[in-house]
């Protein structure tokens, strides 16, 4: 499936704004982009398995918290930075 | 007690005096709320070479040397929105490779609360007979240990686990507005298995076993309500050991600064000789690399709403050369008034020459260099972010 990464997560990626991950539940998919980019899961995902509090995770347009949130290979994944900072 | 320690040939253990003078150029590590910036001096610490950023928008908590191989440098770092994480060089700092396993509580069953790493907040490299050990304190208040340099962490049960940690710590409620941090670990130069840490949160501690157990170490030290008799709920904001004394330790405490000579168990506020004007509250403590006796902090405003910054808008450093029996003001080169400044307590570091080199970073992005240890400053970098930590190293 198609997963977007905001700029945060590029220096993972080689910048790549999009890539390719595998799995039937959010929490798979996150797995499996960690095999392929080393502790990019680690970042937003914490260690207690909950999405890390300035970080949003999307299914399609739904905001999940959930890892066990199922998803099918025509799902879209978005993982955000939060626009708050300073 | 450690100072009456012996070796099972009978040899004193007492660590060997450091030789005095270190010469050549310094570089500074600069750690900030948006990045990684180095300073380089020449020889002479006359001028500087300002480079970087490194790690563009990161927030570094703090960067150590690894004083056993003189290559190798972690950096404690997070953005403000992802994950904590620790960044590793074995080529002085020229290029950064993340850390495989940065310090992780481990995950707790289904239904119950776990501990989260906020960020990294100190580093420690290990004793020099154990290469590639280094120790991490985190927020919330943590112990991690590394055997490989820094790449792979591992939590310290014998803190992380301890029966008393909530109690001490006041459990995932602190009085930090952001979040409880363990600092100042020290290890014991004569014994590894020796080792301090320090909690904004809950005060100082003491381990004779490698981190197995600990047991406060605060009496003496005001605590919250003042409380001289307090086991824990201390806040030291930065002790320090001294490399060619280990029983003699100081404390800049969020209640004044304080000494402590092993194997009493009880540490003596020095600090209420500085002038009243100024107080005895700060961040920072460095100590002379050779001289047990001398030390310097940088006071910050703790009265009213506790501003932090500098009393009167009048930067100084203050110096005692006798041990804490009486302090002079430094500010050379500083400004005169309206200089408000914040300088946190990783934020200021010495060298080794002879005279010793005094650096410090402000929150307004500000670096400060004295050649001359304190007597007179000098500007050499500014624009830069919010200052978190300032690291000496000689290469």
């Amino acid at each position: 499936m198609r997963v977007n990464l905001s700029s945060h997560f590029r220096s993972y990626t080689a910048s790549k704004p999009q890539v390719e991950a595998r799995g039937t539940t959010v929490g798979e998919v996150m797995a499996d982009l960690d095999r392929r980019f080393p502790g990019l899961r680690f970042r937003v995902i914490d260690e207690q398995d909950h999405v890390r509090r300035h970080v949003k995770v999307f299914v399609n347009l739904a905001s999940i918290e959930d890892l066990a949130t199922p998803v099918t290979e025509a799902d879209e994944l978005t993982v955000l930075g939060a626009l708050s900072g300073g | 007690m450690a100072s009456t320690k012996r070796s099972p040939a009978g040899k004193s253990t007492k660590a060997a005096k450091p030789a005095g003078g270190a010469k050549g150029p310094i570089t500074l590590f600069v750690g900030t709320r948006k990045g990684l910036w180095t300073l380089k001096s020449n020889a002479a610490r006359r001028t500087w070479a300002l480079a970087g950023p490194t790690m563009l928008g990161q927030i570094v908590h703090h960067t150590a040397v690894d004083p056993r191989d003189r290559k190798t440098v972690l950096m404690a770092s997070r953005t403000g929105h992802l994950g904590p994480t620790i960044f590793r060089s074995i080529d002085r700092g020229r290029t950064w490779k993340e850390a495989t396993k940065p310090p992780a509580y481990p995950k707790v069953p289904e239904g119950e609360k776990g501990w989260v790493v906020d960020h990294t907040f100190w580093l420690t490299p290990g004793h020099a007979s154990e290469p590639g050990v280094w120790w991490a304190g985190t927020s919330p208040q943590g112990l991690f240990r590394s055997a490989d340099g820094g790449d792979t962490w591992t939590p310290v049960s014998g803190f992380n686990d301890h029966p008393l940690k909530d109690t001490w710590t006041g459990g995932l409620k602190d009085l930090t507005p952001d979040g409880g941090k363990m600092h100042s670990i020290l290890v014991d130069p004569r014994d590894k298995n020796h080792m301090y840490i320090g909690m904004s949160g809950g005060g100082f501690f003491e381990s004779l076993d490698y981190g197995a157990d600990w047991k406060p170490l605060n009496k003496g030290c005001l605590a919250f309500p003042p409380d001289t008799e307090a086991e824990y709920g201390h806040d030291p904001h930065h002790v320090a050991l001294h490399p060619a004394m280990p029983d003699r330790l100081y404390q800049q405490n969020h209640n004044g600064i304080y000494k402590m000579d092993r194997p009493a168990g009880r540490w003596t506020r020095i600090g209420t000789s500085m002038p009243k004007k100024v107080g005895d509250i700060g961040f920072p403590i460095v100590l002379h690399p050779r001289d047990p006796e001398t030390v310097w902090v940088l006071p910050m405003d703790g009265t009213s709403v506790w501003p932090r910054t500098s009393p009167d808008g009048k930067p100084a450093a203050f110096v005692t050369r006798d041990g804490g029996a009486r302090w002079k003001r430094l500010d050379g080169g500083l400004p005169a008034k309206q200089a408000w400044w914040t300088v946190k307590r990783q934020a200021m570091a010495g060298d080794a020459h002879d005279p010793v080199g005094l650096y410090f970073g402000t929150t307004s992005g500000e670096v400060w260099a004295s050649r001359n240890e304190g007597e007179k400053w000098t500007h050499i970098a500014r624009h830069l972010p919010h200052i978190y930590t300032v690291t000496a190293a000689s290469f």
